[in-house]
C-alpha cells in the first residue's frame, strides 16, 4: 500500500479536499517516516513536530466547518535553514547562529503559512549556503537517500533528501550558485531556480545577495509550480522584487510545446563532464527532440569564464554580508572576551565560522580592497555582462536551453571536500544562469549505474511558466514521474 | 587674518546633516525622532541589521536630498546608486554602512554645486563637490572619557537615521568662513524644512585644510559651529609654526579634542581604511526623474539670500541686517512675525539685530531656545513710544523677557522699571540734585554742560527712569527760578 508520505502535494491535496485523509494523518505519516530514516539521512538540523500537528488540527476543524482553506492545506513544508521562521531556531548550519531565533517570518514562510503550508522544519544545508556537498555543516553532512554513501548536493541538500525520502512533501532551497539544481539533480527531484526579482530575498540570510533566489523543490514539476505559485511575486520589503502580477504556474502546464525551439548548449557538456551524465542527458535531449520543435547545438563561448566570475562575485558579496555576525547583538561569542573591540570580534569569527566560510569572506575581503578591486570584482562583472549578452543571442534562436545540470553523478562523502577547487567545479554548469539572473529548472533525467542524473532547462527572464511546461511534458514523456529511493 | 594670511589656506567641508523632519529612517519604518528616547527602542530588525532583513529606501529622503541640492544649485543625478562602505566598528549593526561612493563608479545624488557666503559685505562662492545620503550610525555611550571607560554602551536608536553628507570643495580661505558657510547651510535647510539644526548632533562636520606648501589634513570629531572655527585656527597655528620650523606636514587624519583644544592624531596616511566599496546588491538604482525634480523646484519655498532680498525691498532694511536676521531661519520668523504687530519695521530690526542677538549670544541660547515673544517685543517698542519706558529701560526688560518669557508689562511693573513722568515726584528728585550739586547749579547758568550733567544726575538717580523730556524741561525752570533768587 501506498503511504501517505510517498504522494505527491496534488495528490495529498485531492484526498483532503475529498475527505479521504485529513490533514492530520498526512502530518504523523511524514512524521512516523522521519523517525525511520532521519538517522540515516540527517537531512533536518530542527523539527517541530508539535507545531506541525497543531496546524494540522486547525486545518482539519476548518475543513470540518467548511470554511476554506489555502492551497498547500495539509502539505508538509520543510524549510532551508536559512530562512527565517519566527521563534524557531534559524543557524544557516553555522556554530555562529546556533541559537539564532529570528524575530520574523521570512516573506516566503510567511506565504506558505498563509497558504496553510505545514512547516514542519528546518533542512540541513552547507554553512551559509557555501558548498556543493551539504558537508560544509556545523551540525554533520546529510546523505543521499539513494545511495547513502554518497552526498545528496548542496548547499540545499537537506531539503532536497527530505523531499526526495518522504520527510517533507515539498520544500524550499536557495540556489546561488546552483544550490537548488544540484541537490536536485542528486536526489532525482525538481528543483526551480526562479528568475532574479521574482521571489522576495526578505528573510533569507544572504549569501550573495545579487546572485540567489528561493526555489522549490518538489518530487513533480506540478508540485514545483504548486510551490511556486505560493511564494513568487513582489513584495515591499525586498526592492530587488519585480512587480508583475500574480500568477498560477500550474494552469498552464499542459499546454503544447510543439513549437518550443531547444537550444543545446555545448559549453555545458564540456570538458570535465562525466560520460554518464553526457550519455543520459542526450537521451533526455532525444526525448524533447521527440516533443518539441526540435533541438540544436548553440555554443555561448563566455560560459568559460562563468565559474570564475561567480566565485569572485559571490565572496566579495559574501565577505560583506557576513561581516555583521560579530558575537555583539546575536549569535555566538568567543567566551574569553578582552575589552579590545576587534580582538574579541576576530576570536568570535574565527571559532564562529567554518573553514570554507572563512576562506570565501577571506578571499571576498581581498577581491573587493583597494587595488585588486578592478581587477577582480569589476572584471567579474564584466563577465556577468557578458553571460548576459550570450544567453540574450541564444534566446534570439531559441525558447529554451538545455544541459546536465551537474557535471557528475553523485559523489561519494568526504571524496571532494579536502579540495574546495574541484568542489566549485562542479557548479561550473549551474552558475551562469546565476550570473545572468535567469529561471532554471532541474528536472530527474534518468539514472546512470544507479544514481540520478538531473536535467537543467533555462528560460528567459521571467519565463518560469514556460520552462515548467516543457520539464512537465519531458516528465510525462520520459516516465521518471515521482520514483522514490528504495529507502527503509 | 590678512589677506596674505588667507590666501595661503585652504579648507573644505564634509558636513553631515541629518534629515530631521522625516518621520523614518532611511531604510526602515522606524520613527527618526530618536532623541531622549530609552536606548534601543526606536528600532527594528533591518536597523538592527537581524539576519536576512533587507533595507527598503525612504522615498521622501530622497526627495529631501534633491531639494537640498536644487537649492544649492547641483547638478541632479539622473539615477543614483548606493554602495557599501565595509569597516568594522560596534557603531555599526551590519559592521557596513549604507552609503555612496566617491570612487570610480559611485553616482550620488547629486554633484557641482555652489553656495555663496557673506563675510563683511563681501559675497564668497564656495563650489559643492558632492551631495550623497547615508544612514548614520548608533551612539556609543562611554562612561567618563573614551579611552578610560570600563565599557562602552551601544544604543541602535540613532542608527539608520537618514544622513545628507555635504562635500564643499577647498574653496574657504579662513576659519571664519568656514563658521558661516555652516551657518548659511544651516539656514539653507531650516528654510526648506528638511532639518533642525537646532537639535543636538543634527549638523556635523569633518574639515581638511591645507597650507601652501603643506599636505592636506583632515580633522575629525566637530560638533559645533563655534568649534569648527576653533579646530581650523588651533590647526593653522599647528601647521604653520610647523612649517616655518621647516618641517613636514604629513596627510593625516587628525582627531579634534575640545576641551583640551588641541587636535591628536588619529591615523596618517599608511593607516588609511580601506572600505572596499561595492554597489548594495540589496537596493536598485534609484531614478530621478526630471518631472520629479521639476515637482520639487516648483515647491520650493523662499530661500535665505531671496528672503534678504525680499526684508531689504519690502522693510526698506540695510542689507547687512537682512543679512544677519535670514542667517537663521527663526531669527528670520521672529523678525517677520513681528512685523505683522507693529509696522516699524526698522525699528524691530534694529532691536532684533543687536540687542536681541546681543542676550540670546551672552546667554549661549538661540532664538529658538529662548521664551521672549514677537508679541512681547513689540508691546516693549510700544511702551517706549508711549514713553511708557525708556529705552535705556527697554534693554533691560528685553534681557528679562528673553530669560523668563513674562510680558515686559508685568516686568516693568515688578520691578518698578515705568518712567516717572509724575511732576512732583521729579520735581523733589531734582530738588535733591540740586541740594547735592550745588557748584553744578552754579555753572549750570552760563554752562550748557553744567545743564546736561545735572540731567544725567537726576536719571542716575532714578535708574533712567525719569521721562528725560521732562526732567529737562523741569531742571531748566528751576534753573531760571534759582537765577531769579539770585537777582
Amino acid at each position: 500500500m501506498t503511504e501517505l508520505y510517498e504522494l505527491t502535494a496534488s495528490e495529498i491535496a485531492r484526498l483532503i479536499a475529498s475527505g479521504k485523509a485529513t490533514a492530520e494523518e498526512c502530518v504523523d505519516s511524514v512524521i512516523e517516516r522521519i523517525h525511520a530514516v532521519e538517522r540515516k539521512v540527517h537531512a533536518y538540523i530542527t523539527l517541530d513536530e508539535e507545531g506541525a500537528r497543531q496546524k494540522a488540527r486547525q486545518i482539519d476543524q476548518r475543513i470540518k466547518e467548511k470554511k476554506p482553506v489555502g492551497r498547500l492545506a495539509g502539505i508538509v513544508v520543510a524549510i532551508k535553514d536559512n530562512m527565517c521562521v519566527q521563534g524557531t531556531r534559524t543557524t544557516c548550519s553555522s556554530h555562529m547562529l546556533e541559537n539564532f531565533i529570528p524575530p520574523y517570518d521570512a516573506t516566503v514562510v510567511e506565504r506558505i503559512k498563509r497558504a496553510d503550508g505545514i512547516v514542519i522544519g528546518k533542512t540541513n544545508m552547507d554553512e551559509f549556503a557555501m558548498g556543493t556537498s551539504t558537508e560544509n555543516s556545523h551540525f554533520g553532512p546529510t546523505y543521499n537517500p539513494w545511495d547513502l554513501t554518497r552526498v545528496p548536493g548542496g548547499s540545499s541538500g537537506g531539503s532536497a533528501a527530505a523531499v526526495a525520502c518522504g520527510e517533507a512533501i515539498l520544500a524550499l532551497g536557495s540556489d546561488t550558485g546552483g544550490s537548488v539544481r544540484c541537490p536536485a539533480s542528486f536526489c532525482s527531484i525538481v528543483g526551480l531556480k526562479p528568475t532574479y526579482g521574482l521571489v522576495s530575498r526578505y528573510g533569507l540570510i544572504a549569501y550573495a545577495n545579487s546572485l540567489e533566489q528561493i526555489g522549490p523543490l518538489a518530487k513533480t514539476v506540478e508540485d514545483c509550480a504548486t510551490l511556486l505559485t505560493v511564494i513568487a511575486g513582489h513584495d515591499e520589503r525586498d526592492c530587488t522584487t519585480a512587480n508583475l502580477g500574480v500568477k498560477d504556474y500550474k494552469s498552464h502546464l499542459k499546454k503544447p510545446i510543439l513549437k518550443v525551439r531547444v537550444g543545446v548548449v555545448k559549453e555545458l557538456f564540456g570538458e570535465g563532464t562525466h560520460e554518464g551524465v553526457t550519455k543520459t542527458v542526450m537521451r533526455g535531449v532525444d526525448t524533447l527532440e521527440d516533443i518539441t520543435y526540435g533541438c540544436e547545438e548553440i555554443s555561448l563561448p563566455s560560459l568559460e569564464y562563468s565559474l570564475p566570475a561567480y566565485y569572485l562575485i559571490a565572496m566579495s558579496e559574501a565577505s560583506s554580508n557576513l561581516a555583521r555576525y560579530d558575537g555583539l547583538r546575536y549569535g555566538y561569542r568567543a567566551p574569553d572576551e578582552s575589552l579590545e573591540w576587534d580582538d574579541t570580534y576576530s576570536k568570535t569569527r574565527k571559532r564562529g565560522f567554518g573553514a570554507e566560510v572563512r576562506r570565501r569572506v577571506i578571499l571576498g575581503s581581498f577581491a573587493l580592497s583597494a587595488g585588486y578591486y578592478d581587477r577582480y570584482y569589476v572584471k567579474a562583472l564584466q563577465v556577468r555582462t557578458l553571460v548576459r549578452r550570450d544567453f540574450e543571442r541564444a534566446f534570439s534562436r531559441f525558447d529554451v536551453l538545455v544541459g546536465p545540470t551537474m557535471p557528475l553523478p553523485p559523489f561519494k562523502v568526504g571524496e571532494k571536500i579536502k579540495d574546495p577547487l574541484e568542489l566549485y567545479m562542479c557548479d561550473v554548469d549551474t552558475v551562469p544562469v546565476n550570473l545572468a539572473g535567469l529561471p532554471a529548472i532541474s528536472t530527474p533525467c534518468g539514472f546512470f549505474e544507479g544514481l540520478p542524473i538531473g536535467m537543467q532547462i533555462i528560460g528567459r527572464p521571467f519565463a518560469e511558466e514556460l520552462i515548467l511546461r516543457v520539464a512537465n511534458a519531458f516528465e510525462k514523456s520520459s516516465r521518471l514521474e515521482a520514483t522514490s529511493p528504495p529507502l527503509r | 587674518m590678512s589677506t596674505m594670511e588667507k590666501a595661503q589656506v585652504k579648507i573644505g567641508l564634509e558636513v553631515h546633516c541629518q534629515l530631521t523632519n522625516l518621520k523614518t529612517k532611511l531604510f526602515c519604518g522606524c520613527p527618526s525622532d530618536y532623541r531622549g528616547k530609552e536606548p534601543n527602542t526606536t528600532v527594528c530588525p533591518i536597523c538592527l541589521g537581524i539576519p536576512g532583513t533587507l533595507p527598503r529606501p525612504n522615498q521622501k529622503a530622497v526627495e529631501d536630498a534633491i531639494m537640498v541640492a536644487e537649492a544649492l544649485s547641483s547638478q541632479i543625478s539622473e539615477e543614483t546608486v548606493f554602495y557599501r562602505k565595509n569597516y568594522y566598528y560596534p557603531d555599526m549593526s551590519k559592521n557596513f554602512q549604507i552609503s555612496q561612493y566617491d570612487g570610480g563608479g559611485g553616482v550620488p545624488i547629486a554633484a557641482s554645486g555652489t553656495i555663496s557666503v557673506e563675510e563683511n559685505g563681501t559675497k564668497i562662492t564656495v563650489r559643492i563637490r558632492r551631495l550623497q545620503l547615508e544612514e548614520d550610525p548608533a551612539r556609543l555611550v562611554h562612561l567618563g572619557a573614551i579611552d578610560t571607560s570600563p565599557y562602552t554602551l551601544v544604543d541602535y536608536n540613532r542608527a539608520g537615521i537618514a544622513l545628507l553628507e555635504i562635500v564643499t570643495e577647498p574653496d574657504l580661505t579662513s576659519p571664519k568662513e568656514a563658521r558661516l558657510l555652516l551657518q548659511k547651510l544651516r539656514s539653507i535647510l531650516e528654510h526648506l524644512g528638511v532639518s533642525d539644526g537646532s537639535l543636538e548632533g543634527a549638523m556635523r562636520c569633518d574639515a581638511n585644510i591645507s597650507l601652501a606648501g603643506g599636505a592636506r589634513t583632515e580633522i575629525k570629531n566637530i560638533s559645533s559651529f563655534k568649534e569648527v572655527e576653533r579646530a581650523l585656527n588651533f590647526e593653522i597655528m599647528r601647521q604653520r609654526s610647523l612649517l616655518a620650523r621647516g618641517l613636514k606636514t604629513g596627510q593625516e587624519t587628525r582627531h579634534w579634542d575640545e576641551t583640551r583644544r588641541t587636535t591628536i592624531t588619529l591615523r596618517t596616511k599608511e593607516e588609511e581604511q580601506d572600505y572596499r566599496y561595492f554597489p548594495e546588491p540589496d537596493l536598485t538604482p534609484i531614478r530621478i526623474p526630471a518631472e520629479t525634480i521639476e515637482s520639487i523646484r516648483r515647491r520650493m519655498p523662499e530661500l535665505p539670500d531671496a528672503r534678504k532680498d525680499r526684508f531689504v525691498k519690502q522693510y526698506g532694511l540695510p542689507p547687512s541686517s537682512a543679512s544677519v536676521l535670514t542667517s537663521e531661519k527663526a531669527l528670520a520668523d521672529f523678525f517677520e512675525k513681528c512685523t505683522h504687530l507693529y509696522s516699524n519695521a526698522r525699528q524691530i530690526c534694529n532691536w532684533v539685530t543687536t540687542d536681541l542677538l546681543r542676550c540670546l549670544h551672552g546667554q549661549s541660547i538661540e532664538i529658538g531656545e529662548s521664551k521672549i515673544t514677537p508679541a512681547n517685543l513689540v508691546e516693549m517698542l510700544k511702551m517706549i513710544d508711549e514713553g511708557v519706558i525708556s529705552g535705556k529701560i527697554g534693554k533691560k526688560i528685553l534681557h528679562e523677557m528673553v530669560k523668563t518669557g513674562s510680558s515686559p508689562r508685568d516686568i516693568a511693573r515688578r520691578h518698578g522699571l515705568v518712567r516717572i513722568s509724575e511732576h512732583e515726584v521729579l520735581d523733589k528728585l531734582i530738588e535733591s540734585v540740586f541740594r547735592e550739586f550745588p557748584n553744578a547749579v552754579r555753572d549750570a547758568q552760563t554752562d550748557e554742560k553744567a545743564v546736561h550733567y545735572l540731567v544725567g544726575q537726576l536719571m542716575k538717580k532714578t535708574e533712567g527712569r525719569a521721562d528725560p523730556q521732562l526732567a529737562n524741561k523741569l531742571i531748566r525752570e528751576r534753573l531760571r527760578s534759582h537765577a531769579q533768587q539770585v537777582d
